[in-house]
């Protein structure tokens, strides 16, 4: 009987022990330094997984020091941070104080809901952000990405165009040169599309909702569109010539299972040699010609994506941007990290790895191109020069019209183009009109 | 005080628990409830505004809806029926005293304890249909390669599958605990009689196992209409919406669409379906008691 009374007195203060220990954080006491005011603050950051997050991942620590906040950082994968956000700030938490998003998908839905910080009042305040930080110093079209009914609702981090990444070894060996028209391209993965061997002619993401931000460029270079005056218009003849061939081109020389692969799957593809060509976006240059990820680093070129019967119009896009929740508690630090993240020095840096940020100072910075992989830089400037600003339908219920879009994209791929598209496209175009409607 | 708590010990002692039970369980399905009568959606600015009936007229006009009813039922059909016969084999087999009868045992409870995005995870790996395992055992079997999760006709068996492989140990060890517990005379008798081990299975063991059985049927089915983590992690509900499932469903529409009314009535129609279903067996249960 006295052994059990011990055993349960020591669990009580085993107990009591780990309750004390998880609840007690270092309490220093840190002399106020003017240089560092909110040091011993921590912020809660939320990124995806991204280049340009694996790229800053290690600076952080630098970034803990300067300023001695401590910054707790976590990754997702883009839906799932979608998804965790949209939670948390459903719910009214106050926890998250920096979080990535994208703005083309929720920038309107946050703003909606009045979810974001209006980070104007941050940058306006000279206490708060030195003039030389400069936000005019983004391009033009970055800052109407992330404005909404002028309410800025983040600071843009990387723009992204569609970019067809070939292999340089392939077409040699066929004697081919890169394609500069669609059809060219066809004829070009007719060509190098080999199963027995294992290699597709091309890779492109063809999983539901997020095929269509890469099919937009083909839609757009077919002369369609997404939405014009408030009505979805995916149901022009235009669209169903783009929907056909990229239908056509997937289902006879793509590989096996591409109606399930987003970029994750399509990159691993392609890396690992088993796809000739793959269009996608041009954050991943990085990867692919990356010795330590991809196996055909040294194999990889790039040009800007092909030209269509309406021309060659790839979408260049805000893909990410960094924004503070109106309900974080830590407004000040939280700025603090935005302002560092989305500085002159940090964005040069992010561009020598291969990130395509969004000032155009670190553009015009030689140092920072020069890192880049040859011949990109001119890829982006001629990309930039004809491209359309977004690459998805801009509205709120953004997630449900990509599904929508993406159903026809998957039936388009399953039967390669050949199938009358026409009753689908027309069942889903409705779906998104009405979509559009309710959100008046 | 002390003689209220001597007397009332049989409500204090579970109490706790009861308490825990009500605010996790009975306060969200409550308030599920009432959300599906609701038009609570985030693209629409946040409000809520009662709303009756009309979340679930807009659901059965969907064919969405039917889609992902009709995958669910044939996944639970398929995933259970196989189980359950492989899962009464291997307790048979297992009931036997052999050499290594113990790590045997250890080794076919493993999948069951594996995480399940784990499984996920790895399986998709498995599946990959050009530098996956599965393509190339078929390759070395001499058999076709199939595009597994890649295609709507093949990607409900092939989910099942991994079902298949990660619970079928719960109905062998369900099945396990009541062959254990089965009176040894009805066997001896039947030996005595001179029935051949086949007839020895389907009339003495069979019959006096049903109960344990079903039991065990209903449990998995249970599990297996509401699957989630092994469908999300390995398809998200494609392609296409080839594997999208009730559940699948429900969560695209609240954490992709943000439509919470919509997704609470897709909620209520399967715990509808998952209760009327089980409440079913039950029924016939009573019927065959033997």
């Amino acid at each position: 009987m006295k052994t059990r009374r011990w055993v349960a007195l020591l669990l009580i203060v085993m107990f009591a022990l780990t309750l004390v220990g998880c609840g007690s954080g270092d309490k220093k006491e840190q002399a106020k330094d003017p240089k560092k005011p909110y040091a011993g603050q921590t912020i809660r950051v939320l990124f995806a997984n991204h280049p340009w997050a694996e790229g800053m991942k290690p600076l952080i620590a630098e970034f803990e020091k300067e300023t001695g906040i401590t910054v707790k950082l976590e990754s997702y994968s883009e839906k799932n941070l979608s998804d965790k956000l949209t939670v948390e700030l459903a719910t009214g938490a106050t926890t998250i104080d920096v979080f990535m998003s994208r703005p083309l998908q929720e920038a309107k839905l946050f703003a909606k809901n009045k979810w974001s910080t209006d980070l104007k009042t941050f940058i306006n305040d000279p206490n708060k952000t030195p003039a030389a930080w400069d936000y005019n110093d983004f391009k033009k079209s970055t800052i109407d990405a992330v404005t909404v009914d002028g309410v800025v609702v983040a600071s843009p981090i990387v723009s992204e165009w569609t970019t067809l990444f070939y292999r340089k070894d392939l077409f040699e060996k066929a004697g081919l040169k890169p394609p500069t028209t669609l059809e060219e391209m066809e004829a070009a993965a007719k060509i190098l599309n080999d199963p027995a061997n294992g290699v597709a002619g091309i890779v492109a993401r063809g999983n539901r909702g997020a095929a269509v931000t890469q099919f937009s460029a083909y839609l757009y270079s077919f002369g369609g569109d997404f939405i014009k005056d408030g009505k979805a218009i995916f149901d022009s003849p235009e669209a169903l010539e783009a929907f056909k061939y990229y239908g056509r081109i997937l289902k006879n020389y793509g590989p096996p299972g591409v109606t399930n692969m987003s970029w994750e799957q399509a990159i691993v593809v392609f890396s690992s040699g088993k796809a000739a060509m793959w269009t996608d976006a041009s954050t991943f240059v990085g990867q692919v010609t990356d010795k330590t990820k991809s196996q055909v680093a040294d194999q990889v070129g790039y040009v800007t994506f092909p030209a269509g019967p309406k021309g060659a119009r790839p979408y260049d896009a805000v893909a990410w941007c960094l924004g503070i929740p109106a309900q974080s508690k830590n407004k000040d630090a939280a700025w603090e990290f935005v302002k560092w993240a989305n500085s002159k020095e940090m964005m040069k840096k992010m561009l020598a790895a291969g990130v395509t940020v969004t000032r155009n100072s670190a553009w015009a910075d030689k140092e920072a191109t020069a890192k880049f992989p040859p011949g990109f830089a001119e890829v982006a400037q001629k990309s930039g020069a004809v491209a359309v600003p977004y690459d998805r339908p801009i509205m709120t219920a953004v997630g449900e019209a990509r599904d929508a879009i993406g159903t026809v994209i998957v039936r388009a791929i399953e039967t390669g183009g050949a199938e009358d598209l026409t009753p689908l496209i027309k069942e889903q175009n409705k779906i998104v009109t009405d979509l559009l409607a309710q959100e008046k | 005080m002390k003689e209220y708590i001597e007397n009332n010990v049989r409500w204090l002692f579970p109490l706790p628990a009861a308490l825990f039970i009500v605010a996790m369980m009975v306060f969200p399905v409550l308030y599920t409830f009432w959300v599906s009568l609701t038009d609570w959606s985030l693209a629409s600015g946040g409000e809520a505004h009662f709303v009756g009936l009309k979340n679930f007229e807009v659901l059965f006009g969907e064919p969405r809806f039917y889609n992902a009813l009709k995958l669910t039922v044939y996944f639970t059909v398929l995933a259970v029926a196989v189980e359950t016969v492989l899962g009464v084999g291997i307790a048979l087999l297992l009931n036997r005293e052999f050499r290594g009868k113990d790590t045997l045992k250890t080794i076919l409870l493993l999948p069951m304890v594996a995480t399940p995005v784990a499984i996920g995870l790895a399986w998709t790996l498995f599946y990959e249909p050009t530098v996956g395992l599965a393509n190339y055992t078929m390759k070395l079997l001499g058999l076709p390669a199939s595009k597994w999760l890649a295609d709507q006709a093949t990607v409900i068996p092939s989910l099942a599958l991994v079902d298949i492989w990660e619970w079928t140990p719960m109905i062998a060890l369900i099945v396990m605990a009541g062959l254990a517990s089965l009176p040894s005379e009805p066997f001896e008798a039947a030996r005595v009689d001179g029935a051949t081990p086949l007839q020895i299975f389907r009339h003495v063991t069979l019959p006096l196992l049903a109960p344990t059985i079903l039991v065990a049927v209903v449990l998995r089915s249970i599990d297996a209409f509401k699957t989630f983590d092994i469908i999300y992690t390995m398809t998200g509900g494609g392609p296409g919406f080839g594997s999208e499932t009730m559940n699948i469903y429900a969560y695209t529409l609240g954490f992709q669409y943000f439509r919470f009314g919509a997704a609470s009535s897709a909620l209520v129609a399967l715990l509808a379906l998952v209760l009327g279903s089980s409440l079913v067996v039950l029924y016939f249960r009573r019927r065959w008691e033997v």
